[in-house]
């Protein structure tokens, strides 16, 4: 994918009056070394990571987002918003339960797990999931297209959105503290911002 | 450093305009009855605290959160500032179940104002008597005119930035302070109202737009509503928090209160709580339940005793019942130019005309509507729920962010008795039992909802967007322990004092009968400041309590 800002690193700010200390703290964690997959572990692992690789694939970077292994930090570490629907099990057994459900329809659709599939194939697998035209029993009281949409995919993007590199890609200005901005207007930009976009 | 070890204690609290600073601070023993024990310090309990605490009242405010230091530990970063949420066990049911744990709570001392979206605007007059001047829901228990210099006085405890003349409503003079400069997508709401007719104005935010005190003024960092971390923004936590303490009250952060004590001649005692893993009980001659519209009704049922079995102050079987949202429903559209809306606090803009307008609209309740500034994480998710993309589909999609703008509504919805809080059997740490939360939209929600999202559409395309699209989200949560005239049909009265238990206060959202289509932090602080006098005038006649007061 080509970024309207390819001259943009909003990491470059590190050392700026735009960062303070409790933001360098905060983003050092996340830039570290991705934490180990400690929810999902061995075949179950490579099968979340198989399934997060298609949702924010990544073929365009030498140093891949680590977004699989932030998900499984999420789980563990239980950094959910605390509430859940009445109507379903547990977070961490709903992740569980989707999963293994994912890996169903993929042997069902193409008689080999998903993580075994070619691109392709795996996405065939999660647009079913998705729209909800999947076997009904492997998913129990879970609805496919919910967690698809409510779980899934919004935890993955949001941990790909939450790391420096997506924010340069997209132009974000990043951390703003305890300098913020003082150009407002539209097609207005301080010197610190995103550079105007290069659209080809 | 351990964020959960409890900082206010030992005679002193955390100084919020200070790195690693501490103001002196009362304390009071847990066998000394104080005249007011506080559950919560958001923006009805902090409020209370404060203007209690100033007219001579002994006042104990617990909080089960964090006293935060926003210089030293708000970070410019969504995923980092989840701290200031509440992230509790709850279950959420019914046709159109509520998110929760997000941008509708708060954890930590200041509550939900450490984070809220600081839009700072009156009820509509004719709300106050919603049943019988516009047809819907209830009538309040008070007027307009029992509010107005409440509000007022709120406005300027918070040097609320806004027009000099607001084109809604009734004449409020200027704001105290200047309005903040309007932002790209705040002119875009702007540009499409002008091309509509209908009018707009600069929001009235409560983040100083000039310096105030020890508060800067505003630089437009854009993270408001995950922390402000240079105390611009006029919080509970930077505002009534340093009052109630220069003025005597006592705080206590991370004491997470359990059970209302009830004795025998059936008025409060006191409150059971647990802080630093120790179970304890504070002795108080009046309880205020400040916890929000989710955590004031559980506490009230979970302090259900053999006097009480259903839960305190619940004669009227209403403690839980009429919970409201704001329906918000958001209208994206991309622009010709470069927007770039993560600059500046969020909702810059906004026109309340369907608030004020009544013909036309396809059920009586009201709405503002507002401009948008969606950080990475935010737009991430609206993205997801609105368009459903993933894959290299997401990653283009996003790459359009500085071309975004939008709309978001604060769309009324009506008190329903189904619509409510409950205990589940589930319990959590403490052995309490956790709250489920029932809430279906009404056909007249629904209709309002769609009549907001079609008068967003047109705004938006009236100011030159194409490829327009919806996400779905609500806000606030209201109206749990509703006040009112009457004890069969209301939770407490317009003091917001108990019907069934005359020492029992409650002072925050759950008290809304109905919700209005504003953000509702400054009617809760204008309630608590009413609230507060109230007590005051109820202490001279000598009808607060059966024991002594001062004069």
């Amino acid at each position: 994918m080509k970024t309207p800002y390819p001259r943009y690193d909003v990491l470059a700010k590190w050392g700026s009056p735009s960062f303070n200390d409790a933001t360098r703290e905060a983003l050092a964690a996340r830039l570290a070394a991705p934490p180990p997959f400690r929810f999902f572990t061995g075949d179950d692992a490579i099968l979340l990571q198989a399934v997060v690789d298609r949702l924010l694939p990544q073929p365009d970077r030498e140093i891949p987002i680590p977004v699989a292994a932030w998900v499984d930090d999420y789980l563990f570490e239980g950094r959910d918003q605390g509430f859940r629907d009445a109507r379903l099990p547990p977070l961490h057994e709903s992740w569980r339960r989707a999963l293994s459900a994912i890996d169903h329809e993929a042997k069902r659709r193409f008689q080999a797990g998903f993580s075994a599939l070619a691109p392709e194939q795996q996405d065939a697998v999660l647009s079913a999931v998705q729209a909800g035209d999947v076997d009904a029993e492997a998913w129990g009281d879970l609805d496919a297209a919910d967690f698809f949409r409510d779980d899934l995919l919004t935890t993955a993007a949001q941990h790909y959105y939450a790391q420096p590199a997506a924010w340069s890609e997209i132009g974000f200005g990043g951390p703003a503290s305890p300098r913020g901005y003082v150009r407002m207007g539209a097609d207005e930009r301080d010197p610190w911002e995103a550079p105007p976009e290069e659209r080809s | 450093m351990n964020l959960e070890v409890p900082r206010a204690r030992d005679g002193r609290a955390p100084d919020v305009f200070t790195p690693g600073g501490w103001v002196p601070m009362a304390q009071f023993g847990d066998d000394e009855a104080v005249d007011f024990a506080i559950v919560g310090t958001g923006a009805g309990g902090a409020t209370l605290a404060a203007r209690l605490a100033e007219a001579g009242f002994s006042v104990v405010a617990l909080d089960a959160g964090p006293f935060w230091r926003p210089l030293d530990e708000f970070a410019s970063d969504e995923l980092a500032q989840q701290k200031l949420y509440w992230t509790d066990r709850r279950l959420t049911a019914g046709r159109d179940p509520l998110a929760l744990g997000a941008n509708n709570s708060g954890r930590g001392v200041g509550g939900s104002t450490v984070h809220f979206a600081m839009v700072s605007l009156r009820f509509r007059p004719e709300w106050f008597k919603a049943r019988s001047r516009l047809g819907y829901g209830v009538d309040w228990p008070l007027g307009y005119d029992d509010i107005r210099p409440y509000y007022r006085e709120v406005e300027q405890a918070l040097k609320i930035a806004g027009p000099v003349r607001y084109p809604w409503g009734p004449l409020r003079g200027p704001y105290p302070y200047r309005p903040h400069e309007v932002n790209a997508p705040g002119l875009v709401l702007a540009r499409g109202a002008e091309a509509l007719g209908v009018k707009w104005a600069a929001t009235p935010l409560a983040t100083v737009s000039a310096p105030r005190g020890r508060s800067p003024p505003c630089v437009n960092r854009g993270f408001c509503v995950y922390g402000c971390a240079t105390n611009a923004k006029q919080s509970a936590l930077v505002v009534w928090i340093p009052r109630a303490l220069a003025a005597g009250a006592e705080i206590r952060d991370l004491a997470m209160v359990t059970r209302v004590e009830i004795d025998r001649s059936g008025a409060a005692r006191g409150l059971h709580y647990v802080r630093e893993g120790r179970r304890r009980f504070q002795r108080a001659r009046n309880v205020v339940v400040a916890g929000y519209a989710i955590e004031t009704p559980r506490l009230l049922l979970n302090s259900a005793d053999a006097r009480f079995p259903d839960g305190l102050s619940n004669s009227s079987g209403l403690v839980g019942a009429n919970l409201m949202t704001h329906a918000g429903r958001s209208v994206w559209a991309t622009y010709a130019e470069e927007v770039r809306w993560y600059k500046g606090p969020p909702s810059l803009a906004i026109t309340e005309h369907w608030n004020y307008a009544d013909a036309g609209k396809p059920s009586p309740g009201g709405y503002a509507v507002m401009s948008q500034g969606p950080l990475p994480m935010g737009w991430a998710q609206a993205v997801v729920d609105g368009r459903g993309l993933w894959g290299m589909a997401l990653r283009e999609e996003m790459a359009k962010y500085n071309h975004m703008a939008g709309l978001t509504p604060v769309c009324e919805t009506e008190p329903r008795p189904q619509n409510r809080v409950e205990l589940a059997d589930e319990t959590d740490a403490f052995g309490l039992k956790i709250p489920r939360v029932t809430f279906s939209y009404s056909e007249a929600d629904r209709a309002l909802e769609g009549h907001a999202v079609g008068f967003m559409r047109d705004l938006l395309e009236a100011a030159g967007g194409r490829d327009l699209w919806t996400s779905n989200d609500t806000s606030h949560i209201l109206g749990t322990c509703r006040m009112g005239a009457d004890p069969k049909t209301s939770v407490v009265d317009a003091d917001g004092r108990s019907w069934d238990i005359p020492n029992l206060w409650i002072c925050d959202g759950s008290l809304f009968p109905t919700s209005g289509g504003v953000n509702p932090s400054l009617t809760i602080q204008a309630l608590a400041c009413r609230m507060a006098d109230r007590i005051g005038a109820l202490a001279r006649q000598g009808t607060l309590s059966r024991e002594r007061a001062p004069a």
